[in-house]
């Protein structure tokens, strides 16, 4: 049992209905605090909608979610908008502003919400970057000529220059070779660990259950708008479900 | 198939008037869609931050860069209506009227309108096409999830850009159509210079330059709405932005020779 302060996002019987057709039925479950939690699913299963709720940019049909103790339902527009700042988010194909170089794309939150001098930004943004092992040759190359492994990194230094609370992460390793594969997700790890004392969690969207099943705290497994299956990774493997199984033999 | 269900038409006639039907539907559904789009472009074109950075950026993309088409439109549909006026105005000797008429034209139709038709190929294709790729490779998501409406971000600039650019970019069409049409009536049609000046300060007046003016204001803001509106109804990837970018410049240059019209109408009796 979590302790409802350890909480980052209780999600309490939550439905969406889309003109008829229910996307996530009655969804009730909890993602602890300070870990990383994989949402794994067939597509069309409702991943996305989940985390576009837990987003708040779709509201429930019925239920609640509650993000790091505040009800999104209760919230206004504005108040939302807001809130999503205690978010990161690092999309499948990075979604850099292919009009800004790397380190104005890590700026560009810096630039929109916070106070800081350029120099400031400048230098916190070059300090993400490093982080995150992009070289002071690749701050200014836009983002068509960096590679695909390159361009995630970079969209992972924007999605944390504001020191999100939650990082959510949409597929990231489809699409990409082995090695940056498993680039991708040491750095997830990494990143974890790194902000680890600031109490962040890590929600991750994905189909690679091999890469889930290492760096993943907890698992869960959405079929049809339901979580059939939602345990610590070590036990999640050996899940009886039959849908799980399935997935996982795939 | 059920048995007791009343057998469906499917004559040639019922198909034909079922897709206009569906057209209908269609167009008077994505109408109210555009008008939903301008109420949200003024919602959040009031509310702060104003990023004038932006809107800055835009009038140089949309103002600067359209200088050189629509100067060169203009020199030579100036040049070409002062032959064309000239040879018909010459069978009824009214040779010196060439210049007011010509002005006229281009001061009352021809300017807003052109520069208009320019615009929303040149912009209108530009900003349909940026928003359009934006959106599908998620950078309108990135900022959403960031807490930056796009419509605030990439539409109220655009269109507020358009909106300003698009009158001063008229004037300088009317200018150089002016002077296409001075430098041809005087030079190689040999109409003298003094009637021509005279004629044309005696029949061309401030509220003819001002129905142009206003007219290319609302242009400005017509095809920019529309722009913005197609790039964020883009779906479905490459074809998806080819498919948003022609329909902004279908749509866009419809809508400037529609609400012509309606204008003109307008404005000849309050001017």
């Amino acid at each position: 049992m979590i302790d409802p302060k350890d909480t980052a996002v209780a999600v309490n019987k939550v439905t969406k209905i889309f003109d008829g057709h229910t996307v996530l039925n009655n969804l009730d479950f909890i993602i602890p605090k300070n870990k990383i939690v994989t949402i794994l699913g067939f597509s069309g299963a409702g991943k996305s909608t989940l985390l576009k709720h837990i987003l708040g940019l779709m509201l429930p049909t019925h239920g609640h979610i509650e993000v790091l103790g505040q009800d999104l339902t209760m919230l206004d527009k504005v108040q939302l908008r807001e809130f999503r700042r205690n978010f990161g988010m690092l999309f499948q194909y990075a979604a850099l502003f292919d009009s800004k170089t790397a380190i104005e794309n890590v700026m560009f939150p810096l630039r929109e919400f916070t106070d800081l001098t350029e120099e400031q930004m400048f230098e916190r943004a070059s300090n993400l970057l490093i982080s995150v092992d992009i070289q002071e040759v690749a701050f200014h190359k836009l983002p068509s000529e960096l590679s695909g492994g390159m361009r995630k990194r970079v969209g992972l230094a924007r999605a944390l220059a504001l020191s999100p609370h939650i990082m959510l992460y949409d597929e990231p390793t489809t699409g990409l070779d082995p090695i940056t594969t498993k680039m991708v997700n040491d750095l997830i790890v990494a990143t974890q660990k790194n902000n680890l004392s600031r109490g962040m969690t890590s929600i991750i969207i994905s189909h690679d259950v091999r890469a889930t099943l290492q760096i993943s705290d907890y698992v869960a497994f959405l079929d049809r708008g339901n979580i059939v299956e939602y345990l610590p990774a070590a036990e999640f493997a050996k899940s009886t479900n039959e849908l799980v199984q399935e997935f996982i033999n795939l | 198939m059920n048995a007791s269900s009343p057998a469906k038409p499917t004559s040639w006639l019922y198909r034909r008037i079922e897709k206009i039907g569906r057209q209908v539907i269609e167009t008077v559904d994505g109408l109210g869609a555009i008008v939903n789009f301008t109420g949200r472009v003024f919602y959040w074109g009031l509310k702060p931050p104003f990023r004038l950075k932006l809107i800055f950026e835009q009038f140089y993309f949309i103002g600067n860069k359209s200088l050189i088409i629509v100067g060169l439109s203009g020199a030579f549909t100036g040049m070409v209506m002062a032959y064309q006026v000239y040879f018909g105005f010459q069978l009824i000797s009214v040779d010196s009227l060439v210049g007011p008429v010509v002005a006229l034209s281009l001061a009352k139709e021809l300017a807003p309108v052109l520069t208009g038709l320019i615009v929303s190929g040149r912009a209108g294709s530009a900003m349909a096409a940026q928003i359009g790729s934006m959106k599908v490779t998620e950078q309108v998501d990135a900022l959403e999830v960031m807490g930056i409406n796009g419509i605030q971000y990439l539409a109220v600039p655009r269109i507020i850009a358009t909106t300003f650019c698009m009158p001063m970019l008229s004037c300088l069409f009317l200018f150089i159509g002016n002077v296409g049409s001075y430098v041809v009536g005087t030079k190689a049609l040999m109409i003298d210079e003094s009637m021509y000046l005279s004629k044309l300060g005696e029949f061309m007046h401030m509220s003819d330059f001002y129905q142009g003016v206003i007219k290319s204001f609302f242009f400005g803001f017509i095809v920019s709405v529309i722009g913005t509106y197609f790039g964020f109804g883009v779906t479905k990837g490459a074809e998806g932005v080819g498919k948003g970018t022609n329909q902004a410049v279908v749509w866009g240059m419809i809508s400037v020779l529609v609400l012509d019209y309606f204008l003109t109408s307008f404005l000849v009796k309050i001017l």
